[in-house]
């Protein structure tokens, strides 16, 4: 069974994306801010993180340039998955180092396809 | 929905478009239909149909063909065509058009354009092998409403995420503000066509590669045996035909074969398809 780190500050979001994972047959760990994320993955890299953009106290995009020089942190395929829908964003997410990107609302079809273009299902 | 009411409808749809409905689909007509009686000042469905007994005028019944026969489509829909096309059959194209440089690729009911583009992204993307070549993709279908909107290449967040790579996103889309249009250039490569499957597909010239994916599935059996043997005479001898992933051509027509180790893709049988389809082409 594969891993995913869902990564955002909303316990709603948390929950919806939890529920999909899991029929997608994913074990779910869950971070509210990017520190909490990077502590979690410097535990264990799980295989996949689910990450918001917008969190307080360190946000998605400086996690995922934290996650990127951590020991073993260029292994987890990182989907953003933020309200951020413009173009700037999108490109600055990849260049940093996201594999994919989804933006808000989303739902399952969304996620499993997402994830099954960057190799995870 | 009464059975006479039904059967009214259903027959308009069939002699209109092919499609075949079943009872178990009436929720259908009626989540479909509804809107088109709104839009046409009528309050429900009952009153749409008793507007179509009354008056069977020629803009109702296409408003209620087109409702009927607009279906969702992905961009990469399904994925694995879309590799098979790059990865398989378009270098073998490569060597078998050397020398003429061209090819046709049909888009066969192609709905909002998302299977064209598709298709059209690949064939950029593959642009260094493909100079000199002129390649054209047509994309067609019965309803004008979903082929303005192919061509405008205009799509919503929530289309440009089912199935489309973010880099594809990056690379070929521009933003306008909550909606995503596909670059001109992606689009001056597809050419759409309104048209009815179950005309004389010869005027539409021969093609090398014809997409017609999840489309069949809406006729019934001597509708689909018509249009895979009218297909099969415009299409290249040593050209393909793309179905969907859940279709089959057994039992319905012998002069299609499917390629083994290649799941939907077909190629022209020993029947001589050529001969067979001579002269016995959809009348429509």
């Amino acid at each position: 069974m594969k891993s995913c780190l869902v990564v955002d500050d909303s316990k709603v979001i948390r929950m919806v994306a939890r529920r999909i994972l899991e029929t997608l047959d994913f074990e779910i760990f869950e971070a509210t801010d990017g520190q909490e994320a990077i502590d979690a993955c410097i535990q264990e890299m799980p295989d996949a993180i689910l990450l918001d953009w917008n969190m307080p106290i360190m946000d998605g995009i400086d996690f995922l340039r934290l996650l990127r020089v951590t020991e073993g942190g260029d292994a987890p395929v990182v989907v953003f998955c933020t309200t951020e829908n413009d173009m700037s964003h999108i490109v600055e997410a990849m260049k940093a180092g996201a594999n994919e990107y989804i933006m808000k609302p989303f739902d399952k079809e969304i996620i499993q396809a997402k994830f099954t273009q960057v190799g995870l299902l | 929905m009464k059975p006479e009411d039904f059967d009214l409808l259903a027959g308009i749809l069939k002699d209109r478009s092919g499609l075949s409905i079943s009872q178990d689909k009436v929720y259908l007509l009626e989540s479909r239909l509804t809107p088109v009686a709104r839009k046409n000042n009528l309050e429900d469905l009952d009153q749409l149909i008793k507007e179509v007994r009354l008056k069977k005028t020629e803009a109702l019944l296409h408003d209620i063909t087109e409702a009927m026969t607009t279906n969702e489509s992905f961009f990469f829909r399904d994925a694995t065509p879309f590799e098979i096309f790059e990865k398989t059959i378009m270098p073998k194209m490569l060597e078998q058009r050397a020398s003429k440089k061209s090819l046709r690729i049909w888009s066969a009911a192609c709905s909002t354009g998302q299977e064209a583009y598709s298709l059209a992204m690949i064939l950029r993307e593959m642009a260094p092998k493909l100079a000199g070549w002129r390649i054209e993709i047509v994309g067609t279908d019965i309803s004008k409403e979903v082929l303005e909107k192919s061509k405008a290449g205009i799509y919503s967040q929530f289309e440009v995420q089912r199935g489309l790579p973010i880099n594809y996103l990056m690379k070929y889309f521009t933003q306008v503000s909550e909606l995503w249009q596909i670059d001109a250039a992606i689009r001056a490569m597809v050419t759409y066509k309104e048209f009815n499957l179950l005309k004389d597909l010869k005027s539409l010239g021969t093609f090398d590669i014809i997409f017609c994916r999840n489309v069949l599935i809406y006729f019934d059996q001597p509708t689909k045996t018509q249009v895979l043997d009218a297909m099969s005479g415009i299409l290249a001898k040593d050209g393909c035909l793309f179905m969907g992933a859940a279709e089959t051509v057994l039992g319905i027509s012998d002069v299609f074969k499917p390629v083994s180790g290649h799941r939907g893709v077909y190629e022209m049988g020993v029947t001589s398809a050529a001969a067979k389809s001579f002269g016995k082409v959809a009348a429509g």
